[in-house]
């Protein structure tokens, strides 16, 4: 049953899409609005992070980097050692996958208040190639301590993760897709860094997802409704895991399903398999990136054929039973 | 600050150099080549006047920020914050034990007056700029210097650094590069040539000052014209011995990732006393 307090959209099957990017730089302006210490740098990516809209209100807090993702991090540790909290924006292949060093040294290792956006993961860049579909990116951000990692599952909730994250003290890594993706959360829907939403519970099976794999996540327990009765938790913070929320779905449910588009090594499914392992072992599936890099073509048909799609969630589900 | 004489500087930078090779050998490993051979420039730079800080306030608000780029010369710059009083210098024999705020490489804020962590290297110069830029931004007074090894020049980010410190005319950051020619494989030339560094810098929109980097008032003469040029940034190139005061450590590659055996502390200090 879908969970009431989460406010989610009435009905998922007239679902409204927009980029999570477009909420994020609603966001980031607000973000802006509210704490003059909000600067944005941006590797040569303005108009794809949609950094656009913070630079057309604060230009002298705007910083353009240039191809130089390195750099930018590295001078965003400076700026936030000096109380600034910056805003550091690319593509996740480039951020944090060409700068993780200096994420790891300059911000991370330094405890300074950085935040780091990652655009374009998962398929996102579908027709650009393998090369930069980034499905690594969260096992990357999440090895390193003292770094928060976030997934908002949509355009209202990358919006609201802006400005959870300008509002949060330490470092963040936040990772959105590209294309517009169904929008399932509405202004009313909390969100708060760290706490895991319930958005429909269920006692067979759960449904651990992030991203635009919430929506998938949904749908799927949706069309088994009546056969099996599937819990959906969208687990937006990567690190730290809510280990209360998971713990006691996994408790009830006895079956775990993961759901990213990111590789299954190291990301969302690997932290919950951890955390499962050691403290409550259950019969879980993954769904998510294989073991290898993606191609050519529109992300929607490259869902479909690395499988991270409602049917992939909805069979996984049925093998556990 | 009162004014101190040169003479004065020559031996504070003597002694510092006396605790750094004592430092080393009570570690059992570290860096010796670079830290000896700046350590004129570090002693001009904080107790020459070149800088404001206040080592009783360590994060005073106003203090112009001192980022070391290249972090395995930490050793000298230790030395040189106990001796202006930032913590006791009882604490400098700790360097690299367990539990100690001498990290082999320091840690940002870990230990008063270091501003950032380093090690890996090129990491430090963005961060200058980082610095740089948000004091523009503020409007505030205060500056930044980073010290960089030559061999860090390698890096690629350091060139990033290098067309964003140009591009924003950071008029109040000023690098230092420590030219002392060796790296860990051995000659930078031959490990990956660097010359002309000077017309490389000017080229990446730098204002270039080289100098001695054994002779103080070269150094502060570089330093203060750094800080009145008002359309780059500057970049000093120093131009030092490695090893310089222990004769035979100096010039010498093999001595950037090593320290002194106990009995090469006896010759070390025994010369550094001689030059006293």
């Amino acid at each position: 049953m879908i969970n009431a307090e989460m406010f989610l959209v009435n009905d998922l099957t007239k679902i409204l899409k927009i980029a999570m990017r477009d909420g994020y730089g609603e966001g980031l302006t607000e973000a802006g609005r509210r704490n003059e210490k909000v600067v944005v740098l941006v590797a040569d990516l303005m108009e794809s992070t949609r950094t656009d809209l913070f630079k057309a209100e604060f230009p002298e807090r705007f910083f353009e980097m240039g191809i130089s993702e390195q750099n930018m991090m590295g001078v965003a540790a400076g700026m936030a050692a000096c109380g600034k909290v910056p805003f550091v924006n690319s593509f996740a292949c480039f951020n944090p996958g060409r700068n993780w060093e200096q994420l790891r040294l300059s911000v991370c290792l330094s405890g300074n208040n950085v935040k780091v956006v990652g655009g374009h993961a998962g398929f996102g860049n579908g027709t650009d190639g393998g090369n930069q579909q980034m499905f690594e990116d969260i096992a990357l951000a999440r090895v390193l301590p003292h770094l928060t990692v976030v997934v908002p599952a949509d355009y209202e909730q990358a919006k609201k993760m802006a400005l959870a994250m300008a509002d949060f003290s330490g470092p963040v890594y936040m990772r959105m897709t590209k294309p517009k993706r169904a929008v399932v959360t509405t202004m009313g829907t909390p969100l708060t860094i760290g706490k895991a939403q319930i958005l429909r519970s269920g006692k067979e099976a759960t449904v651990f997802a992030c991203g635009a794999m919430v929506y998938e996540a949904l749908l799927a327990a949706e069309e088994l409704a009546g056969e099996i009765d599937v819990e959906v938790i969208n687990v937006h913070t990567i690190k730290p895991l809510d280990k209360e929320t998971i713990l006691g779905s996994a408790r009830k449910t006895k079956r775990v399903v993961t759901a990213e588009e990111h590789s299954i090594i190291g990301g969302l499914g690997g932290a919950i398999a951890e955390l499962l392992s050691e403290e409550y072992p259950a019969p879980m599936k993954r769904v998510g990136m294989g073991d290898k890099f993606g191609e050519t073509g529109e992300p929607d048909e490259l869902l479909v054929k690395y499988g991270m799609t409602k049917e992939a969630i909805i069979g996984k589900i049925r093998e556990l039973l | 600050m009162l004014p101190v004489s040169m003479d004065d500087l020559a031996e504070k930078a003597n002694l510092l150099r006396t605790e750094v090779v004592k430092m080393l050998v009570n570690a059992g490993t570290g860096h010796s080549a670079g830290p000896l051979g700046s350590a004129d420039f570090w002693t001009m730079l904080f107790f020459g006047g070149l800088i404001n800080y206040k080592a009783d306030e360590p994060w005073w608000e106003e203090r112009d920020r001192v980022v070391l780029s290249a972090g395995h010369y930490c050793p000298i710059l230790y030395a040189v914050l106990a001796e202006a009083g930032f913590f006791p210098k009882s604490e400098l024999m700790t360097l690299r034990q367990l539990g100690s705020r001498l990290q082999g490489h320091p840690v940002a804020r870990k230990l008063p007056g270091i501003e950032t962590s380093s090690g890996p290297l090129g990491q430090g110069i963005s961060q200058a700029v980082g610095m740089a830029l948000a004091a523009r931004t503020d409007g505030k007074r205060w500056r930044v210097v980073c010290f960089m090894g030559d061999g860090e020049q390698d890096e690629g980010q350091v060139w990033e650094a290098y067309l964003c410190a140009a591009k924003y005319a950071l008029l109040n950051l000023t690098v230092v590069i420590d030219r002392n020619n060796i790296q860990i494989d051995g000659h930078t030339e031959n490990v990956m040539p660097l010359d002309s560094l000077a017309a490389k810098l000017t080229a990446f929109n730098f204002n270039v000052l080289e100098v001695d980097g054994h002779n103080l008032g070269e150094i502060k003469e570089a330093y203060e014209r750094a800080k009145v040029f008002f359309e780059k940034p500057t970049a000093i190139i120093l131009r030092t011995i490695p090893g310089k005061g222990v004769d035979f450590m100096e010039n010498e590659p093999g001595w950037h990732g090593k320290v002194p055996s106990p009995a090469e502390e006896i010759l070390a200090l025994a010369e550094l006393k001689k030059n006293d």
